[in-house]
Formats: structure tokens, C-alpha cells, sequence
């Protein structure tokens, strides 16, 4: 009835795992009782569940994404005081403990932290940066949201439930087949990514048309703002590179459920076709993640030097051709699997070249600073970090493209050290500066300095704290997932990581304190203009939070500064003669019930369930197909109603005129919204 | 675990001569010493660096593949150090409570900084890639080392979790302990009967897998007599982390006499007995085989090769 499951999955063995099932569980049990207790259910599911709204689906996004930063962190944490007390040794963490945890962290930071954080900022702000009133697909974005999070659900409930993968987070077989693991945890990591995989190539697909089509009238490719350029580029590889994960976790499933041998080490199978499948992915994914980032560098380096974007045309190029040679090096991620020395030659070489437009950006966003007039806001201090630490990453990652050099650094914690060394000032360092520049944008307040500031630091002397000995040991040919060792000298470097993550911690705890501090003060950081940076594009034009339907008339864009171009004719903030009705889509639970169902049929792929499995299979086609038959998907915003929703607009754009030219909080030198003081 | 240790030691020693390494002394001191040792790791510094096997190699192989690795970082500090001084530099002096500096909000363009800032990175790349393409030739692992001397052959075996090595030339078999004459080349198959390993002696040369079913090629060469560390560096499991082994470059006669020691063993490695070693096992012992069945490392590869009907009768005898 129940397949493999039975009372044995509840982690009963351990009293770590068993502390760990209970933190979940009674988290989620709080947040149900909360949500009961100030009677939110209602709202929860017809404003935000249901919602297909960009700017809302973009919120919830960036709220799984923190919520499961929270969950990587801690695996990051039990990793490095192993690590700092396990010399000869077992430490606290039995292996089969510890590597479920090396595989969990770098499959959640990856697919359901970095991925939802950059699909959130994009979907809050890619709509209003092109002058665009939603997505092209809005019902789609709702599904590639639940979709994402039925992933992130899998993973959680493999805390209470069994157990997770330990094949790390890139599963390589023959380890991860059912003949070396043949547990439940290869199959809880493969349909986490298969079904949230699935979500963004959604995404990718949504995006790239809502880009090409929905951009505002005179907003021509080479008038977008950089970071939507960077969210198509990045879009673009998600619809090519997604596809071939999911083949490649497809056909390992096929291999584990089905007993098939594509991967097997006997029986005709072939194991190197994995790692090329997966990196022809897992290579693209990198750039995924650093480009959106790259974009949100760009926006704020522009904005908070006060000064045009320098190159811009540079970085558009720059951009375009890291997307490219993105999908032309994988193989750089097995040189040591005995290709020819011309293989090899080739990879590191196209490697190598990446490093060419990425050099360029750098350079571009320095001379951006150049003769500016630089406001270190937090979201400039995560920019000018990002710069300086980036710079060591790209020159460790050239020295791993040297296919010699690899020999010898693969695999150790050097190469753990070079890549969190580009994703994390890289990417999730972009990711914060986006959060702390778009907060306002997204609820209409300012998020407090002090604590942006103070997170920043830590993070930031964290990091080095934490990576530099790990470059160091990499030296010293310690490999990466070890659970305990025997040499005495490398345990001051683990102790000295250990610290650096307390410290991260630390950043970590302080970004919540903001949060907490910026919700408890926003009446004095309310920002009224919808334009608290004396921002550069079409995004600042819209009200903070906006209205559903973001601009009651479409703007006409003359410039790559469209916003700024148009404060300075002094025509951003001119009424409209009338307004016209406004057709938006209706929300639709759709897509949530969807999520749950796609998690549910993970469930039962995972525990053999099968009876359940075609239900839900079958329930998901019900859905799929009574949503295609619903032909009533818009509904009318009448004209007087956007008038009445634009007038208050209006009311608070001459309150936030009044309070600037009282002297009041005005952080930003900027000019006044014309005719309304 | 006792010989596994020894290759450490040796750097222990080493290191202690520069002062700071974990010794054997009073608790309180001990855990000074440690404060002081992180200190230095915290500072970067790290006193042990010098003598660390990738920085610090005693072969040919791994010594060319670090040299590389020397020469690329001095290549990319052309770009890095500017970029590094811009950084401080612009950041400080356009602060905006500086009114002093000059501000041009509308600059956004330079056709001469364009070229320079593609250009120079371009021509670190070309030298790179030339630097990139002669090495990767020269240092392929598949490459016969020039020598004198004729290499010594050893086939590989890794095994959950442990590593097996076969010398054709001795007829002999050793598990966890590769010994060989300094100055020799050493010439290495490499199969897996179990999940995907990597084959690692940072001192002596870069990693190379070993995958069931197939055979890769090392090719190595220390330059004098001495113990370093080698293990599997590809996650293999929950034995990963004691799959480690000594590797002993020798002076011949001590090889010799090696030899002849493992010749002396009781044990033999036939099909039996080789499958009794294969089973899974920690932490395995160093072992010696006085004799191997003939084309042992072949079967070992074949096993998982041709078609699949075939194996399954195989199987089913």
C-alpha cells in the first residue's frame, strides 16, 4: 500500500537527525498555528497563493529563497565544526550523517536558494524596467513558482521522512545508482531538481518572451536597462541548459526505478555520459546565477555614483558573449577523467576566454565609479565587496582552467573554496544588494542602513575567513567531503573556517534583525515617490508598492536612462489626459494546487507508491486541462477605477515633494517631481 | 595506520623546523600553540605553506604542473592589481562628500579605455592559452615520462575502500602501500572495481580517475627517496575519508629488499581471495600478496564490459 515506506523512514536512529526532523516539523507547525491564530488563511490564499501578480509571485519567490538560505546555512555550519574538531577523530556527524549534509547544502543553495532569489528579483523588477504591466505568461509564472517550491518541499519533508541523497549535489553515478545507494535519498535529490527544474525552464521560456515582446513603445534592445539584459541572457540559458538536467536526472530515475543501464558501471551503460550531461547544464547554471547579479551590480553601481553606466554597449556584448561560451566548456569540470590533451587544451582554452568579458565588466562598473559622486549605501558596500573578492575567484577559476593545474587542485578544498568564491560574492552578494535595492520598490519602505551595514561586514570578513584557509588547504591536498582525517596541520585552517562561518552567521542573524527593525520603523521610512535612490530606470517611475497593473500608461522610452531622461525633461510625473480600462489576469489557484500535486507525485516516485503516483498524475491532467477550458482568465480594471488608484498616487508623490522640501528625510539629493509641491 | 602516518610525519618535522606545528606538550601549551597556529591561518600567512605537497613538490610532474600554476598568477596580477587599486582609489576619492574631485554624471564612453579594457585581458588570455596548450601536451598523464632508466609498471585497482596495486614485472600485489625506487618512472593502469575514484599523490603528480570498466593512465616520478600521502580524492562513500595510503619512493636496493619482504607473504591473490579483498572495508590494513593471478587488473576491467546478455549469464553461474 504504502510502497517502501514504513515506520523505519522516521529518523528515530539518530538523535541529530531526529533533533533536525523536529526543527522542521514544529517550524512548520508554528507557521500553521500563526497564520490560524491571526486568521490569515483567507488572505493568504486569494491575495498571495492564488496570485499570478509578477511582483507578488517575485515576493514569495525571495521569501523561499531566505527560508531556505536558513536551511542551507545550518548544513554549512554542521559541515565546518565537523570539519574543526574531526582530527583523527569522528567528530559529532557519523559519514552517512555528514553526507547527506554536503549533498543537501549544495543542492538547496543552488536550485532552491540562488534560483528563487534570482527568479524573484527578476520577476519584481523585469516587468517594471521594460515599462511592462505583467509578464507574457502569468499563469505560467504561478506554476513555475509552485513548482520550484514543491522541489524545496521534498527536500524538507527528506528531513522527516527517510533520508536525503549522499551523493553530493552533483550525484554522480555509478555512486548515485540503486546498486551503491539504494536508499531513498538519490531519489529524493532527483525529484526535488526534476520538478523544479521543470518550473524553470518555465521561467526561462516566460521571461525570454516577456522581454522580446512586452517591452514599452522606444524601449529598442539596446535602450534595456542592464540588468534586463542580464535576466534574458540568463533566461536564455535556463530554457537551453535546464533540458538537459532533466534529461540526465530523467534517465538516472530510469536507471534507479526501472533498472535500466544508462549509467551503470556493467551491462552496457556509461557512466562519462553523466558528468557531460550534467555540466552541459551545470555549466550554463553558473552564469544562471552570476548574470542577473551582474545586472543588479550594474544598476546600482550606476545609480549610486550618480553617473551614466560606463560601456554600456561593453557590458551588453560582454553579457551576451558569457552566455554563449557558457555552453562551450563543461568539460572543464573533469579534465581528470583522461581526455587527449587536445580536449583538454580546447576546454581550458574556451575557459579561458570567459575570462576576457568578465574582466571587461569589471572594469566597466570601476570607470562607472570614476568621476561619480558615490553614495556607499548598503547596496553599493555589497557592490564594491563583490569587486574586490570577485577578482580573487576569477583568478583561481583561470588557474583551474590550466588543465594541469587541475590536476592537481580538483577535487580539494581549493576548488570548494573557487567556487563559493564566485557565488557568493558572485551571485548571492548581487542578490543582496538587489534585496536592499529593490525593498522599496516591492513594499514601500526603506530597509534599515544601520543593520544592512552591519550584515555587510559580517558577510563579507566572514567570507574571507572562511575561504581563505580553504584555498590554503587546498594546497596542502585536502579533499573536499571529508568527513574526518589524520593531519594534524590542517586542523588551524579548519578552526579558522569554522569562525569564518560564525561570523557569516552573524551577517546572517543581522539581516533578519533588519528586517525585523526595518518592519517595526517603516512608518518614518515610508517611501512616498516610489523613487528613494533618484533611480535611473522605468522601475522608479511606478508607485512603491506598485499598482497591479504597474503604469496606468505606458511610458515612451528615449533613452537607456529612460527614467532619468524623462525627470530631467520634466515629464515623468506629467497626468495623463484620461485613463483607459486595464485588462489583467484573475488570479487562479491553478497553479498552487499544481505545486502540491507535482510534490505529491514525488512523493510516491520516491517511496514506489504507485497507485498514488497515477492519481496524482492523472489529478494533474484534470487540472491542466479544466485551466486550459477556463476562458474567463482576465478580468476589467474600468478606467475610473485606475483614475481613483493613480490620484492617491498622485497625493503621495506631492506629500513626498512636501516632506523633501520641508527638509525632511531625504537621503538622496534628487529632483522634485515637477508642478506638485 | 601506523605506516600511513609516517609520509606526515616527515612533514611534521619539516614543518616544526619553522615553528609551528601541533607537537605533543602540556594541554595549556597545546592549546596556545593551536591559537597561535590558527592565528597564522587567519593572517594568511600560513608558516606551513612552504612545505605543503602542492607548493612544495618531489617530482617533476607535480613540480612543472605548480610552476604553471606560479607563472599564470604572476600573468593575471596585471589585470588583478589595477583592479584592486581602482577600486580603493575610485571608491575614496569620488565619495560624494568630496567636492573637490571632478563629477561627470554624462560620461559613459571612451573608444581608447574600451580597447585597453578588452584588449589587455585579451592578450593575457592569448599568453595564457599558449602557456595553456604546450603544458597540457607536455604534462598529459598519459605521457611517458623520458628517462634513462625503464619505468616500473603498476596496475591500480581502487576498491571500497581502499586501493590495490599490482606489479606486473614483480608478480607481486599490495594493498594500501605503493612503493617504488626513487628516479625511476613510475608508469600506472588504473581501473575501479567499484564507483568512480580519483588516483591523487599531490607531492608527486595530479589526480587521474579510475572508473570500472575502463583504464586510465599516470605517469609519475619522484626526484628522491622519501614517504608522501596519496588517496582517493572523488567521493566514494562513507569509507571515503580513510581511503588513504603511503606512497614510498625508494633507493633501488630498499626496493629490492621491499620486494623480496612481500614475496616472503603467505598470502596470494587468486580469483578467491581477491574476492574476499573486494568486499567493502575501512580503514583495510596495508597488505602483502607474494603472488597474482596472471591478467588480473584485464579481468578486473573486463568484468564490466561487453554485451549484456553475455554478463547476465555470467552473473547467474
Amino acid at each position: 500500500m504504502l510502497g517502501r515506506l514504513t515506520i523505519d523512514a522516521l529518523p528515530f536512529y539518530s538523535l541529530i537527525a531526529f533533533g533536525g526532523a523536529l526543527v522542521t516539523v514544529l517550524g512548520g507547525l508554528a507557521v500553521v498555528a500563526g497564520i490560524t491564530w491571526f486568521g490569515w488563511w483567507r488572505t493568504l490564499w486569494s491575495e498571495w497563493l492564488t496570485s499570478v501578480d509578477h511582483k507578488r509571485i517575485g515576493i514569495m519567490y525571495v521569501t523561499l529563497a531566505l527560508i531556505m538560505l536558513m536551511r542551507g546555512f545550518i548544513d554549512a555550519l554542521m559541515m565546518r565544526s565537523q570539519q574543526a574538531v574531526a582530527l583523527n577523530s569522528d567528530g559529532y556527524l557519523p559519514p552517512e550523517h555528514f553526507d547527506q549534509i554536503f549533498s543537501s547544502h549544495g543542492t538547496i543553495m543552488i536550485f532552491f536558494m540562488a534560483m528563487p532569489f534570482l527568479t524573484g528579483l527578476i520577476n519584481i523588477v523585469v516587468p517594471q524596467q521594460i515599462g511592462a504591466r505583467d509578464v507574457a505568461f502569468p499563469f505560467m509564472n504561478s506554476v513555475s513558482l509552485w513548482l520550484t517550491s514543491a522541489g524545496a518541499g521534498l527536500v524538507m519533508v527528506s528531513l522527516v521522512i527517510g533520508k536525503f541523497s549522499t551523493a553530493g549535489w552533483t550525484g554522480y553515478p555509478p555512486f548515485s545508482g540503486s546498486e551503491y545507494s539504494p536508499g531513498v535519498g538519490v531519489d529524493y535529490w532527483l525529484w526535488a531538481i526534476l520538478i523544479s527544474g521543470i518550473g524553470s525552464t518555465l521561467t526561462g521560456i516566460n521571461f525570454i518572451v516577456t522581454i522580446i515582446k512586452r517591452r514599452a513603445p522606444g524601449m529598442t534592445l539596446m535602450r534595456m536597462p542592464l540588468f534586463t539584459w542580464t535576466a534574458l541572457c540568463s533566461s536564455i540559458l535556463m530554457t537551453f541548459a535546464f533540458p538537459a538536467l532533466t534529461v540526465v536526472c530523467a534517465l538516472l530515475v530510469l536507471d534507479r526505478t526501472l533498472g535500466m543501464h544508462f549509467f551503470t558501471n556493467g551491462d552496457g551503460g556509461n557512466m562519462m555520459n553523466y558528468p557531460n550531461l550534467f555540466w552541459l547544464w551545470g555549466h550554463p547554471e553558473v552564469y544562471i546565477l552570476i548574470l542577473p547579479a551582474f545586472g543588479v551590480y550594474s544598476e546600482v553601481v550606476a545609480t549610486f555614483s550618480g553617473k551614466r553606466l560606463f560601456g554600456y554597449t561593453s557590458l551588453v556584448y560582454a553579457t551576451a558573449a558569457i552566455a554563449i561560451l557558457s555552453f562551450t566548456v563543461w568539460l572543464h569540470h573533469f579534465f581528470t577523467m583522461g581526455a587527449s590533451a587536445n580536449v583538454n587544451a580546447f576546454f581550458g582554452m574556451a575557459t579561458m576566454i570567459i575570462a576576457v568579458p568578465t574582466g571587461v565588466k569589471v572594469f566597466d562598473w570601476l570607470l562607472t565609479m570614476y568621476r561619480g559622486r558615490i553614495i556607499f549605501h548598503s547596496a553599493m558596500l555589497w557592490t564594491l565587496g563583490f569587486i574586490v573578492t570577485f577578482v580573487i575567484g576569477g583568478m583561481t577559476g583561470v588557474l583551474l582552467a590550466l588543465p594541469p593545474a587541475d590536476y592537481l587542485m580538483h577535487n580539494t578544498t581549493f576548488l570548494v573554496a573557487h567556487f563559493h568564491n564566485m557565488l557568493i560574492p558572485g551571485a548571492l552578494f548581487g542578490y543582496f544588494a538587489g534585496y536592499m535595492y529593490w525593498f522599496p520598490k516591492a513594499f514601500g519602505f526603506t530597509l534599515n542602513e544601520q543593520w544592512g551595514v552591519r550584515a555587510f561586514w559580517c558577510w563579507l570578513i566572514g567570507f574571507y575567513l572562511a575561504f581563505m584557509p580553504l584555498y590554503a588547504l587546498g594546497f596542502m591536498g585536502m579533499p573536499r567531503r571529508l568527513e574526518h582525517y589524520n593531519m594534524a596541520a590542517w586542523q588551524p585552517y579548519l578552526i579558522a573556517a569554522a569562525l569564518g562561518a560564525l561570523l557569516i552567521l552573524a551577517g546572517l542573524a543581522f539581516l533578519v534583525v533588519q528586517l525585523v527593525v526595518s518592519i517595526q520603523e517603516r512608518q518614518q521610512a515610508l517611501d512616498l515617490s516610489g523613487d528613494p535612490w533618484n533611480g535611473r530606470t522605468l522601475e522608479w517611475l511606478t508607485a512603491s508598492p506598485p499598482a497591479p497593473y504597474n503604469f496606468a500608461v505606458l511610458p515612451q522610452v528615449r533613452d537607456i536612462d529612460a527614467f532619468y531622461e524623462m525627470k530631467a525633461r520634466g515629464v515623468a510625473y506629467r497626468r495623463p489626459d484620461r485613463y483607459h480600462d486595464i485588462y489583467m489576469p484573475k488570479n487562479t489557484g491553478a497553479g498552487v494546487i499544481l505545486g502540491v500535486l507535482a510534490g505529491l507525485l514525488g512523493f510516491a516516485m520516491i517511496w514506489y507508491i504507485w497507485w498514488m503516483a497515477i492519481a496524482v498524475a492523472v489529478g494533474m491532467w484534470a487540472v491542466i486541462i479544466a485551466r486550459a477550458y477556463d476562458d474567463a482568465a482576465e478580468y476589467c480594471l474600468p478606467a475610473g477605477e485606475v483614475e481613483k488608484i493613480e490620484a492617491r498616487r498622485y497625493e503621495a508623490l506631492a506629500s513626498a515633494a512636501r516632506t523633501q522640501t520641508a527638509g525632511g528625510r531625504s537621503f538622496f539629493p534628487q529632483q522634485l517631481p515637477e508642478g506638485l509641491t | 595506520m601506523i605506516s600511513g602516518n609516517l609520509g606526515f610525519a616527515r612533514r611534521a618535522r619539516a614543518s616544526r623546523r619553522h615553528g609551528c606545528q601541533l607537537v605533543k606538550e602540556p594541554r595549556a601549551y597545546r592549546a596556545l600553540r593551536t591559537a597561535l597556529a590558527v592565528g597564522a591561518a587567519l593572517l594568511g600567512s600560513g608558516c606551513d605553506l612552504s612545505h605543503v605537497p602542492v607548493l612544495d613538490p618531489k617530482g617533476p610532474i607535480a613540480l612543472a604542473e605548480r610552476d604553471l600554476l606560479f607563472t599564470a598568477v604572476i600573468l593575471m596580477l596585471i589585470v588583478v592589481i589595477p583592479v584592486f587599486a581602482m577600486t580603493f582609489l575610485f571608491a575614496w576619492r569620488y565619495r560624494s562628500s568630496n567636492s573637490n574631485a571632478r563629477y561627470t554624471p554624462n560620461w559613459s564612453y571612451s573608444v581608447a579605455i574600451d580597447a585597453v579594457v578588452w584588449l589587455v585581458p585579451a592578450a593575457i588570455v592569448i599568453a595564457l592559452g599558449a602557456l595553456l596548450w604546450s603544458n597540457t601536451h607536455k604534462l598529459d598523464p598519459y605521457k611517458r615520462i623520458d628517462a634513462a632508466v625503464q619505468p616500473l609498471e603498476v596496475e591500480v585497482v581502487a576498491q571500497d575502500w581502499k586501493w590495490l596495486f599490482i606489479y606486473p614485472q614483480q608478480g607481486i600485489a599490495v594493498v594500501n602501500e605503493l612503493v617504488f625506487p626513487s628516479r625511476t618512472p613510475l608508469s600506472l593502469r588504473l581501473t575501479s572495481d567499484t564507483v568512480m575514484n580519483s588516483f591523487y599523490i599531490p607531492a608527486l603528480a595530479g589526480q587521474i580517475y579510475a572508473m570500472a570498466g575502463m583504464q586510465t593512465r599516470l605517469h609519475l616520478l619522484a626526484d628522491a627517496p622519501g614517504r608522501f600521502a596519496g588517496r582517493n580524492i572523488q567521493y566514494s562513500g562513507s569509507g571515503f575519508a580513510d581511503q588513504h595510503f603511503e606512497a614510498i619512493a625508494a633507493s633501488p636496493d630498499e626496493f629490492n629488499a621491499w620486494v623480496a619482504k612481500v614475496k616472503q607473504s603467505p598470502d596470494k591473490l587468486d580469483a578467491a581471495s581477491y574476492r574476499a579483498l573486494a568486499v567493502r572495508s575501512k580503514g583495510h590494513p596495508v597488505t602483502y600478496y607474494s603472488a597474482v593471478a596472471p591478467d588480473l587488473f584485464d579481468t578486473i576491467v573486463a568484468k564490466y564490459m561487453g554485451d549484456p546478455a553475455h554478463a547476465h549469464q555470467h552473473a547467474g553461474q
